[in-house]
């Protein structure tokens, strides 16, 4: 009970530091705008998929993408936490480091939740084809995929002292799990070769699954078995082994930390 | 009655450093025990590891009789702790801090209004719970801290450097209510401090520490008693001279400089002084005042540890320049 209660502290704590941070709501505008906008608009020209726009076929990318940059980001907190002594008020408390860690990360998780619906409104706006209702079903797949990806930021932030090396191996985990995901084009389909160590290095890569998920509720039957990497069900088994993996992962992380 | 703090041999090596060595004390429940010493001592360490906060390198502790490495979560429960650095967060208001605070060590929800005002009116921040952490001043920020401590009254309440940066007015508060909170609630205190006199008011026992270990121990008038004697202060045009004559006549460990005028430590004042009046006319040295007084805290402290808490202010300088610093942030 008490534990229960610690984590919805620690939850509302994360909420209330994002809503109160202005630049980060302004931000979470501006990325995705740009990447659709932009990218989706000027690349489209080279696309040719039957039934599907280029804007339509990355926009569960750019979905995805969101959140992994700003899930990742969270781990920043840990550091804001430690170098502003807040940390030590947190460790010193009697809940234990498992509520911790997951107070922390579902935080978090909700924030970069937050902005990935922001990026539906976005595509809305831009009159990208999307069926409301398919967005109540993307909503829980998003969720399921910040927190795998939260924890890793957590862990990394955990376990490493400085804001600047955190910035270095984010930026050296972020790109490479975003290009290689997916996001910006179809893995498999008619037509579509890609270089095999591409393919393997995306079967390894839990982003691909996310976005995958996101593309197979978003687009529905235009992205038919054809193009899907694997069934729905599957891609959401996989996005919960990790996230399961990586909770384990980050308490262990937290458990350590002084 | 069973002791609410028990260390054996503790110990905490940073490289070669010994911050905390071998240390053994025994803390009685319901004491408000006193950790002086100077900067680097060992007294935040040796806090930090009752907390559970940091591994002892070796050696043992129990804090309410359990173990701070096996029981380390029935530790936390029983405890507060003031850091002597902020730890606050600052992008919350100073309500919501206390709330956290609360719910965190699982104060019952419909207690909690009810402390947190009360709080908030003995640290006198009422007017300003609403705002924003980083609104507040340096010394509003350590007076919600203080008051964050004791919202769940702990068994067991560490104090490292509480009242660094407060006014007057608001260390006498505190000190009041420290006292009202270990009166009422059979709260133990350690308290960590730099001011002689806030230890010698709250302490019921005071503990020198210097260089990890623990050079005396007891109580304030026990520490003064044991002095025997009577402190000369003399100002004089010629500090130096005096001093070596003095020290000369009356042997070197008697005398300190402090403050550009030379202390003195002697059984009996009274017939030394005129003995110095006499020195000085003889070499030419002029004495400006002399002044003969029961020894102080201050004087045990130099003492014990040979330096004066004076030549300390560089750690209120940085315990302030760590405030300023959050200010800037
Ligand atoms: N993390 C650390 N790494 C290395 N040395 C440390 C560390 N923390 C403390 N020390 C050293 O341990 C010794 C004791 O430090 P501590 O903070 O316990 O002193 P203190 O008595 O609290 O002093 P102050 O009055 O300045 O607060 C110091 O020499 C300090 O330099
Ligand atoms: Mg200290």
């Amino acid at each position: 009970m008490s534990e229960l209660r610690g984590l919805y502290t620690l939850w509302l704590r994360e909420i209330k530091r994002f809503m109160r941070d202005r630049t980060r709501l302004v931000s979470m505008f501006i990325q995705p705008l740009l990447w659709l906008v932009i990218f989706g608009a000027g690349f489209g020209l080279h696309f040719a998929l039957p039934n599907l726009s280029y804007q339509q076929v990355i926009f569960p990318g750019i979905v995805g993408q969101t959140l992994l940059f700003t899930s990742m980001f969270m781990g920043i907190s840990v550091l804001w936490d430690k170098e502003f002594g807040f940390m030590k008020e947190i460790l010193v408390s009697p809940v234990s480091r498992l509520t911790i860690f997951l107070g922390k990360m579902i935080g978090d998780s909700t924030s970069s939740f937050l902005q990935g619906i922001m990026v539906f409104v976005i595509g809305i706006a831009l009159q990208i084809p999307i069926d409301p209702v398919t967005v109540l079903y993307a909503l829980p797949i998003m969720l399921l995929i910040t927190f795998g990806l939260v924890s890793i930021g957590l862990t990394i932030a955990s376990l490493i002292g400085t804001l600047e090396s955190f910035g270095a191996i984010q930026t050296f985990i972020n790109l490479p799990l975003f290009f290689l995901s997916g996001a910006l084009f179809p893995l498999k389909g008619p037509g579509i070769s890609l270089p095999s160590w591409l393919t393997t290095v995306a079967t390894w890569n839990p982003l691909t699954y996310g976005v995958d998920a996101l593309r197979s509720v978003v687009l529905g039957n235009a992205w038919g078995t054809s193009l899907q990497i694997q069934p729905l069900w599957i891609d959401i088994g996989i996005i919960t082994l990790f996230d399961a993996i990586m909770i384990a992962i980050g308490t262990w992380a937290f458990t350590r930390m002084k | 009655m069973p002791h609410a703090i028990e260390t054996h041999q503790l110990t905490k090596t940073y490289n070669s450093l010994k911050a905390v060595d071998t240390l053994n004390i025994a803390v009685e429940s319901g004491e408000i025990f006193g950790l002086l010493g100077p900067n680097g001592a060992g007294k935040t360490t040796a806090i930090s590891m009752l907390c559970t906060i940091l591994k002892p390198t070796s050696g043992t502790a129990t804090v309410n009789g359990f173990d701070i490495v096996r029981e380390a979560n029935k530790v936390r429960k029983s405890i507060g702790i003031v850091f002597q650095e902020p730890s606050v967060d600052d992008r919350l208001t100073g309500r919501e801090n206390l709330y956290m605070h609360a719910n965190l060590y699982g104060v019952p929800a419909s207690e909690q209004k009810e402390r947190i005002n009360r709080i908030l009116k003995l640290v006198e921040l009422e007017d300003r719970a609403d705002d924003l952490l980083r609104t507040y001043s340096g010394g509003m920020r350590r007076r919600l801290e203080l008051g964050r401590g004791l919202i769940h009254y702990p068994k067991v309440l560490f104090l490292d450097e509480p009242t660094v940066g407060l006014d007057p007015q608001t260390r006498d508060h505190i000190w009041k209510y420290i006292k009202e909170l270990k009166e009422a609630h059979d709260i133990t205190v350690v308290l960590t401090t730099h001011y002689m006199d806030e230890a010698d008011r709250l302490s019921d026992r005071i503990a020198i520490m210097d260089h990890g270990k623990i050079v005396v121990l007891d109580s304030p008038s026990k520490l003064k008693e044991t002095l025997e004697g009577d402190v000369i202060t003399v100002r004089a045009n010629n500090i130096q001279t005096l001093s070596e004559l003095v020290n000369k006549w009356l042997g070197l460990s008697q005398t300190h400089v402090v403050d550009d005028a030379l202390e003195i430590t002697v059984r009996n004042g009274k017939a030394v002084m005129p003995r110095i009046m006499e020195l000085a006319t003889q070499n030419n040295v002029y004495v400006e005042s002399l002044l003969l007084r029961q020894p102080n805290l201050e004087d045990v402290f130099l003492h014990y540890t040979g330096k004066s808490i004076r030549e300390d202010t560089g750690k209120e300088l940085h315990g302030m320049a760590a405030i300023q610093r959050r200010a800037i942030k």
